[in-house]
């Protein structure tokens, strides 16, 4: 037997050395195709923005300069909008997780009379939604817009969150909740004393949807807050550098700001590093969790 | 009494219910705001039945029937509109799916775990940059100083820089690119687990009778990630409409205007910044009601295919 397989593996073993080295030179080329985009925006943003112009500049900066991260951080309308989208993230976060969770904890219990009418409701709304302008208008008529509050109320409970919530909480064994209620445990004790210290790893997952979601935005500040410049985000300015960039990229005003070498594009790049900063150092450290978050909500949900 | 309510499974009493009040009363708040935010919204669908005017509200407004949907239809720029979202919706599912799953495959034959490691947490790094980042860097890549074509014209593949965003013929595959370097690492996550889920036996067996690599691949990896397949497909079917907003806006330019509108840009075209809200509102409902169409055909076809299925 042993050796019957010792023989195909022999005869294979060329067939088997090309697979490896093809699929070797795939993946090293996926990783290039993947980071290079980030690494030369980097190497944008430490580079003179005038010697820039000239081309050329792909793995190593040129002429060093810290001018554009210190051009980023004069910006008023960057600081406010860092400012801003740093409240929204951890306000949001926190306000949303907490209130999937406590939502997915009412429609996990088996006991509850509603639980799957209340499902029902949630998981409609996934599919139907008003769309863009009778939102716009009950937003406006609640008085939403041009708010912070825009920015966490309407968000706060999201159907396939709460059903990646649920379907953990499901999976934790009845027995627990039951001799809590025993020792006369309420639902808001089970809830926060022993259901959710359990649910640690979803919750991470879903925190980090929501802190991605808030940190990202941009399109929620365009839409209702875009006359107030108080209330502006990180990506909503980094979009209007972008279209400012692309317009004028050799008017008049790029050759007035070559002359204090840094020009719009070195200075996006700079942007584009200091936004994405937190996020790329802290996903690493959060994979184990949203990788099995993602696959019990995906595969059961 | 309490022996019927048992027996007839529904188990709606007052006892039952004094001893569910918590739940209830929380229940009761999060079907308020589920009415305002998600339900509510749907009301308003009765602006695309009106010519609807702000200073005559709601109910005052002139009740005009279909009219705002022949409008829409005559229009040549809409029937557009609709080509666009359904051929990028449709090119980037198949290209994003398509991606994942040979990246997943891939990825799965490599032997060494730390290098497996270090390349599936490299692919997820796109996921999480925006779209404004992302369309950045694409736009600087394509521009004419960009690398790309700094490559192509130094290995004499073009005879001098093009501006790929000036013509309409490149930009859903762009738009594609975008979408599949962003997401490949990330949809991936699931195929992964999905192979991990396969019995290795089934491999070991089949290494005993000869099979190579590719067959390997071919005749236990693919049947046996079909059942995540054929849900992520109908999952997403039903997005194909919504597949088209952030990109296209962020990405469209007046150049290729006529291929990179979308449904979204034209509601937010006519019924925000025109302010014809009857109009936008209208396009809005076609979206919905053929995405929801979309998604209950593909189910059906799931259904009949016997396959799993969503609902």
């Amino acid at each position: 037997m042993i050796n019957h397989r010792m023989l195909h593996r022999r005869k294979s073993s060329l067939g088997n050395k090309v697979f490896v080295f093809l699929n070797t030179i795939f993946m090293v080329l996926f990783v290039i195709i993947t980071l290079y985009p980030v690494w030369n925006t980097l190497v944008l943003a430490f580079n003179d923005g005038t010697d820039a112009l000239r081309g050329g500049l792909y793995l190593w900066p040129r002429k060093w300069t810290l001018q554009n991260y210190i051009t980023v951080l004069h910006k008023k309308n960057l600081l406010v909008g860092a400012y801003i989208t740093v409240a929204r993230t951890v306000i949001g976060t926190l306000t949303a997780l907490a209130a999937n969770a406590l939502l997915a904890y009412i429609v996990s219990r088996k006991r509850f009379i509603f639980k799957r009418q209340l499902s029902l409701f949630w998981v409609i709304t996934m599919y139907v939604n008003g769309g863009m302008i009778p939102v716009f208008l009950l937003y406006k008529g609640l008085g939403l817009t041009n708010s912070f509050l825009v920015y966490i109320i309407p968000g706060m409970v999201g159907a396939f969150n709460m059903m990646v919530i649920r379907t953990y909480m499901v999976g934790i064994p009845d027995s627990l909740e039951e001799s809590a209620q025993l020792d006369g445990a309420g639902d808001l004790v089970i809830f926060t004393k022993i259901i959710s210290p359990l649910c640690k790893p979803v919750y991470a997952t879903i925190a980090l949807f929501c802190a991605v979601g808030h940190w990202n935005s941009w399109f929620d500040a365009m839409l209702y807050n875009r006359m107030n410049s108080n209330l502006t985000t990180l990506q909503y300015e980094l979009m209007k550098l972008l279209s400012s960039v692309s317009n004028q990229s050799n008017s008049v005003e790029s050759m007035k700001n070559a002359v204090a070498a840094v020009t719009p594009t070195s200075v996006r790049s700079a942007a584009t590093i200091l936004t994405m900063l937190p996020i790329v150092c802290l996903y690493p450290f959060l994979q184990r969790y949203f990788v099995t978050g993602l696959t019990i909500g995906g595969v059961k949900g | 009494m309490a022996s019927i309510g048992k027996v007839k499974k529904e188990r709606i009493n007052w006892k039952e219910i004094k001893k569910q009040k918590v739940l209830l009363l929380l229940s009761a708040g999060y079907v308020i705001y589920g009415f305002i935010f998600c339900y509510l919204p749907l009301a308003g669908w009765l602006m695309a039945f009106e010519n609807y005017k702000p200073k005559a509200g709601f109910f005052h407004s002139e009740f005009i029937g279909l009219g705002k949907f022949r409008q829409l239809f005559l229009d040549d720029g809409f029937i557009r509109v609709i080509r666009n979202t359904l051929a990028m919706g449709v090119i980037n599912l198949v290209t994003t799916m398509v991606a994942a799953i040979v990246f997943a495959i891939l990825l799965n034959e490599v032997k060494s775990q730390g290098g497996k490691k270090v390349v599936q947490t490299i692919s997820y790094l796109p996921h999480f940059l925006s779209w404004i980042i992302v369309t950045g860097i694409l736009h600087d890549a394509l521009s004419g100083t960009g690398i790309v074509n700094d490559l192509l014209v130094r290995f004499h593949l073009l005879m001098e820089p093009l501006n790929f965003f000036a013509y309409p013929k490149y930009f859903w595959w762009i738009v594609a690119f975008a979408n599949v370097w962003k997401e490949t690492g990330w949809n991936a996550i699931i195929y992964l687990a999905s192979i991990t889920a396969i019995d290795t036996a089934l491999y070991e067996a089949a290494a005993i009778d000869g099979a190579g690599r590719w067959a390997r691949i071919k005749y236990i990896t693919l049947p046996g990630i079909k059942p995540t397949i054929i849900i992520l497909l109908l999952m997403n079917a039903g997005n194909v409409l919504n597949a088209g907003f952030e990109v296209q806006y962020l990405l469209g330019n007046g150049l290729v205007q006529s291929v990179s509108q979308t449904i979204d840009i034209y509601v937010l075209k006519w019924g925000i910044s025109q302010g014809d809200y009857s109009l936008g509102t209208a396009a809005g409902i076609f979206k919905s009601v053929v995405s929801i169409t979309i998604i209950l055909i593909a189910n059906e076809m799931a259904k009949r295919a016997g396959e799993e299925r969503l609902f």
